[in-house]
């Protein structure tokens, strides 16, 4: 890191680094859960949710927290992801490769449109 | 961007390192990468959040759950259950006074929702080793504008109108004393920070230094900026390493960034820091003593005036704050003064960091607007007295400062309103007493302190405060005389009047004070060889109710002394000549059979 000289460059360093500080607030639009049990790590939802936390990053979405949970009991699915935005119903996707995972973030998250090919189940489990 | 989508921000506070942090920590980072989520949730360290009674304390996020009391084996459950499963493991949350458990304490709670954070506004928030999170957070903002838009003389006129006062314990205005030092002519001048915090009781500004070490940097710059310094010294006392090493870090991080050093900003103004390291005496934090301990003399006063801003280190004109006074700097510059003095009341503006400690259910830092009551502090933030017990009194002030007896518990905090009382706000350390607290003893705790940490040079406070410790020690031991109450008035007024430094001329205050509010306590002591707070070990017995007792024999068991006697299932009996009072078996007797009594 170079000497720092103006204000343009203090306010540079400030955006980059508040998008990681703003990963910690508390008060999201929506989330993305991860199932990351023994079946969903061993069917690869490490990848899928490194590929979600990229795609957001990329997208510079920061009003979407990523959680992970446990085995949503859908192995057979599995990556599986579950998407809650506000107070309308949850939507579990299954089989969600990271360039699926891509779709269903610029679909669900940007445009509100449910990805109906990947649904494996609506509403509360 | 880093995939990371949990961060987990551990307190590393000097209280929550005490607890085990460093080892709650290593057990938090094998078990993540046990489970392969160390490349997904991030470990940060921060500054103390305040309330080290709960240590060690964690908040997960994004959810914001906040964890205490945490070991090496319960963090391993936190892993399992909260990251992987998303359950929260309910037995390590907050559980309040009346058992209520709050997920988010900090959100919810009392003891952090009527806090206003000024000075502490990055403890438990920003990495403390991450310049870039300080940046983040608006840090050296307020030295890029002060160098671009602002000349001296505007700092000095914000700071003039925040109505900031010194957070070290004289309260001092601070823009006029940023005035003197720039009005001083002299070819160099010195800017100090004064980081030799040795109040019992009070560790706010380790707290800052460990936990938001640029805050600190950044204000000693813009102070040095604005009276014409080219050099700092920041002076912590060698107890406290883990601020020393953070600071050290943070001065690493701001000459490479160009914050510190030569041409800051790119403009022509040059300034750097050293660290100088104190032996720990408590002397030391008084201003001149401090300046000749920098200097390599022996840390005593020097004679007031000349003050520091007209001949400070090596007879330069020099600036020297508190660390708690700079932490505040920066956002007075950067939101203006009106904004600060937008806190607080008439001639006490602003918040002030106390350290509550005691008697209290919440002990930890807490950061309020001045002209809180101090029923609000103990009873809402602090979350009362423990054990159902009564409040007696609040010590504020360390050794300089005195009691507030519980019927001014309605008193708003401000520098005027407790000097009324015969009290000082002091450094800020707060000691709430209950029922149980003697306050001779009180009293005597306080000049044991002065008399073992007096530098020694003026009689006054070498051997006055020594003959007045000589005096309450005969009164806790039940032999003092109502002459021996009349001495220490006298002596107190004259160590007051004619010691050389202020910590000698507040030497006294906590006799004054208890002797104000709790005269008759003294004269139980004196007349009765009473001590009604059955605190003094000399003045009280312990006794057995052979009504209540059952004869479990547990008391005699415990009885480090065996002074005490007697068969199974019959009444035992204690020999006043042996027991020592110790009162280990007030505890363990479950009959209620065995009280204090005095005489």
């Amino acid at each position: 890191m170079g000497k720092i000289k103006s204000l343009e460059e203090l306010m540079k360093i400030k955006e980059s680094t508040l998008k990681e500080l703003k990963m910690r607030d508390t008060d999201k639009r929506g989330k993305i859960i991860v199932a990351m049990g023994t079946c969903g790590i061993a069917a690869g939802a490490k990848e899928t949710l490194k590929a979600i936390v990229d795609i957001l990053g990329e997208k510079g979405i920061d009003d979407i927290a990523v959680v992970q949970s446990g085995c949503f009991g859908l192995c057979d699915v599995e990556p599986t992801i579950e998407v809650r935005i506000g107070e309308s119903e949850p939507i579990i996707y299954g089989h969600v490769t990271p360039s699926q995972a891509k779709r269903i973030v610029e679909q669900h998250i940007l445009e509100g449109k449910v990805v109906s090919d990947l649904v494996v189940k609506r509403g509360e489990l | 961007m880093p995939a990371v989508e949990n961060t987990i921000v551990i307190c590393a506070g000097g209280a929550c390192i005490s607890a085990g942090e460093i080892s709650v920590k290593e057990s938090l980072e094998n078990t993540l990468r046990e489970y392969a989520l160390d490349e997904v949730v991030r470990v940060v360290e921060t500054g103390c959040m305040g309330a080290c009674d709960l240590g060690p304390i964690m908040v997960i996020y994004p959810e914001g759950v906040f964890y205490q009391k945490l070991d090496s084996n319960n963090v391993k459950k936190v892993v399992e259950e909260h990251l992987l499963k998303g359950r929260i493991v309910k037995e390590l949350l907050y559980t309040g006074p009346t058992g209520e458990v709050k997920e988010k304490p900090q959100e919810e709670l009392p003891f952090f929702k009527k806090q206003v954070k000024i000075a502490t506004r990055n403890l438990g928030v920003v990495d403390p080793l991450s310049i870039e999170e300080y940046i983040a957070r608006d840090g050296y903002f307020a030295l890029t504008k002060v160098i671009k838009e602002m000349n001296p003389e505007d700092v000095i006129s914000e700071l003039k109108k925040s109505g900031l006062r010194g957070r070290g314990g004289a309260g001092f205005p601070t823009g006029l004393k940023w005035e003197f030092a720039r009005k001083a002519t002299g070819d160099i001048k010195y800017v100090i920070c004064n980081a030799d915090e040795g109040d019992p009781g009070a560790f706010m500004d380790r707290a800052i230094l460990e936990g938001d070490p640029h805050s600190v940097v950044e204000a000693m710059t813009i102070a040095a900026y604005t009276v014409g310094a080219s050099k700092g010294f920041i002076y912590v006392r060698a107890e406290y390493p883990l601020a020393i090493e953070r600071f050290s870090h943070a001065l690493k991080k701001a000459r490479e960034y160009g914050f510190l050093g030569e041409n800051i900003l790119g403009s022509e103004f040059s300034f750097d820091i050293e660290i100088r390291i104190g032996a720990g005496a408590f002397v030391c934090g008084e201003e001149t003593a401090l300046i000749n301990s920098i200097e390599g003399k022996r840390g005593i006063p020097r004679v007031k005036p000349p003050y520091p801003a007209q001949k400070g280190l090596w007879g330069k004109p020099t600036l020297i704050n508190n660390v708690e006074t700079y932490a505040n700097i920066p956002p007075i510059i950067l939101h203006g003064g009106d904004w600060f003095a937008q806190f607080g009341v008439e001639g006490s503006r602003g918040t002030k960091v106390f350290a509550l400690a005691g008697k209290v259910n919440n002990t930890g830092l807490v950061e309020v607007p001045m002209g809180i009551s101090l029923r609000e502090l103990i009873y809402e933030i602090g979350g009362g007295v423990p054990g159902g017990k009564k409040l007696k009194a609040v010590q504020t002030g360390g050794p300089s400062g005195g009691c507030i007896p519980e019927k001014h518990i309605d008193t708003p905090i401000t520098y005027d309103t407790l000097k009324e009382l015969g009290t000082i706000i002091g450094s800020g350390g707060m000691i709430v007493m209950d029922e149980d607290d003697c306050m001779v003893d009180v009293a005597k705790f306080f000049l044991e302190f002065t008399v073992e940490e007096s530098c020694g040079q003026c009689t006054p406070c070498r051997d006055g405060t020594k003959r007045m410790l000589e005096i309450l020690e005969r009164i806790t031991e039940g032999e003092g005389t109502e002459e021996d109450l009349e001495t220490l008035k006298e002596l107190s007024e004259h160590i007051m009047k004619t010691s050389l430094c202020g910590l000698g001329q507040t030497a006294p205050q906590p006799v004054m004070s208890t002797m104000r509010y709790f005269w008759d306590e003294y004269e139980a002591h004196v007349k009765e060889k009473r001590c009604p707070a059955k605190k003094c070990k000399a003045l009280t017995r312990i006794v057995i109710d052979k009504e209540k007792c059952v004869g479990c024999t547990a008391c005699a068991r415990v009885c480090p002394v065996n002074a005490i006697t007697g068969s199974v299932r019959n009444p035992h009996e204690i020999d006043p000549e042996i027991c020592t009072r110790c009162g280990s078996c007030l505890e363990v007797c479950r009959f209620g059979a065995i009280s204090k009594v005095s005489p």
